[in-house]
């Protein structure tokens, strides 16, 4: 039970944080909320369907389809936060000074709440099918089943509970930091995104490592305990990482990064 | 559909995976077999897992730092390496109780 708790945990964590992030800095957007919600719940049916066809995902591309899949879920989920942090980084400060003078603004607001849809979906797709495989695998086969779903309930509790608490933290914040705070949560999620996005294309041999492992930490902050597995999630900490992943994450945070400061100066 | 262009994209570059030595992993009863597998240092290999149980595993390793779902009653290939010599351990993260094993680099 406590093993499967474990498991359901680590794959519900990332999609949590992911959530209990975006959705803070989102909060001022009107109508915000039942955009979430839908990414949520589109996520889940999508992550039903992927587990479903694992196979026939999996045997595309001379069988490196699963790893051009995530390959390509992390990317579009990195370019949509980059979109919605560069968004935020004009839109923020109007947002935060008054809700309704957004109301104008409308179709631009709507177009961000799409983003918030694809972000939350692809996060709960990416991290939801395996979820649904393993706790699949257990309900058809296991003896002892209840107690293993029992496990996975309390995972994926203890997850979602941690996604919570960084979105009541998030929020508890004074406002003159909650829009840096928020900004460079996302960015920094989005930069782990690019990088794991890597590893996948790495696995699939379309890059090269360029010096694989680049440092071991292993055993200083190893990835399955706590904090490495925490610090995995939020800026895509990797105790054996790739030199590729590391020019994919610094490409990232420089790109976007000049993007949020562009569009800060180009709304004054 | 910028899923499909990628993957039209990419498919010529999957062609040159081809010409890598292959070693072969099996899982049956939530354990692999075998369970150490010794490979040629400095040499990227291709490693071919083929699941025999009815439930899904995912092939888990952080020292070879790899992860790939590995359908029930399916079959999955990754590349690995150049690998320095050294004991690279691996698991089946829904069975890691009894799913694991370690790769040597000889």
């Amino acid at each position: 039970m406590f093993g499967t708790a474990i498991i359901v945990f680590r794959e519900v964590l990332e999609a949590a944080l992911i959530i209990g992030i975006v959705a803070a800095a989102t909060h001022n957007i009107p109508g915000s909320r039942g955009w979430l919600f839908a990414g949520l719940l589109a996520g889940l049916v999508g992550a039903g369907v992927v587990a479903a066809f694992t196979d026939v995902i999996g045997s595309f591309a001379s069988g490196m389809g699963q790893e051009l899949f995530n390959a390509s879920v992390l990317g579009i989920a990195v370019v949509m936060l980059a979109w919605h942090n560069i968004w935020m980084s004009s839109h923020g400060a109007a947002l935060a000074a008054s809700a309704r003078a957004v109301g104008g603004d409308i179709r631009d607001g709507r177009r961000e709440c799409s983003v918030l849809l694809l972000i939350v979906g692809l996060a709960v797709l990416r991290e939801g099918s395996e979820t649904v495989l393993f706790l699949y695998g257990i309900a058809a086969t296991e003896q002892g089943r209840s107690s293993m779903m029992l496990g996975g309930l309390i995972g994926m509790s203890l997850g979602i509970v941690a996604g919570y608490m960084v979105y009541a933290g998030l929020m508890r914040m004074p406002l003159r930091w909650f829009f840096t705070a928020t900004g460079v949560l996302v960015l920094l999620l989005a930069a782990g995104m690019a990088s794991q996005s890597a590893r996948f294309l790495i696995q699939a041999d379309l890059l090269p490592s360029l010096a694989a492992p680049l440092w071991d930490t292993s055993r200083l902050l190893p990835e399955n305990g706590i904090a490495g597995m925490l610090l995995h999630s939020l800026i895509g900490y990797d105790s054996r990482p790739a030199g590729m992943q590391l020019v994919f994450y610094i490409i990232a945070l420089v790109t976007i990064g000049t993007g949020m400061k562009w569009a800060k100066h180009a709304h004054k | 559909m910028k899923l499909i262009c990628l993957f039209a994209l990419l498919l010529p570059f999957a062609a040159f995976a081809d010409d890598v030595a292959v070693y072969t992993l099996t899982i049956k009863d939530h354990r692999y077999q075998p369970e150490e597998l010794v490979v040629p240092v400095g040499k990227k290999i291709k490693l071919q897992i083929e699941n025999k149980d009815a439930t899904a595993e995912e092939f888990e390793s952080f020292a070879l730092n790899r992860e790939k779902v590995v359908p029930a009653q399916g079959t999955t290939t990754l590349l690995i390496g150049p690998l320095d010599a050294g004991r690279y351990p691996f698991i089946g993260e829904f069975y890691e109780e009894s799913a694991h094993g370690v790769i040597v680099a000889k």
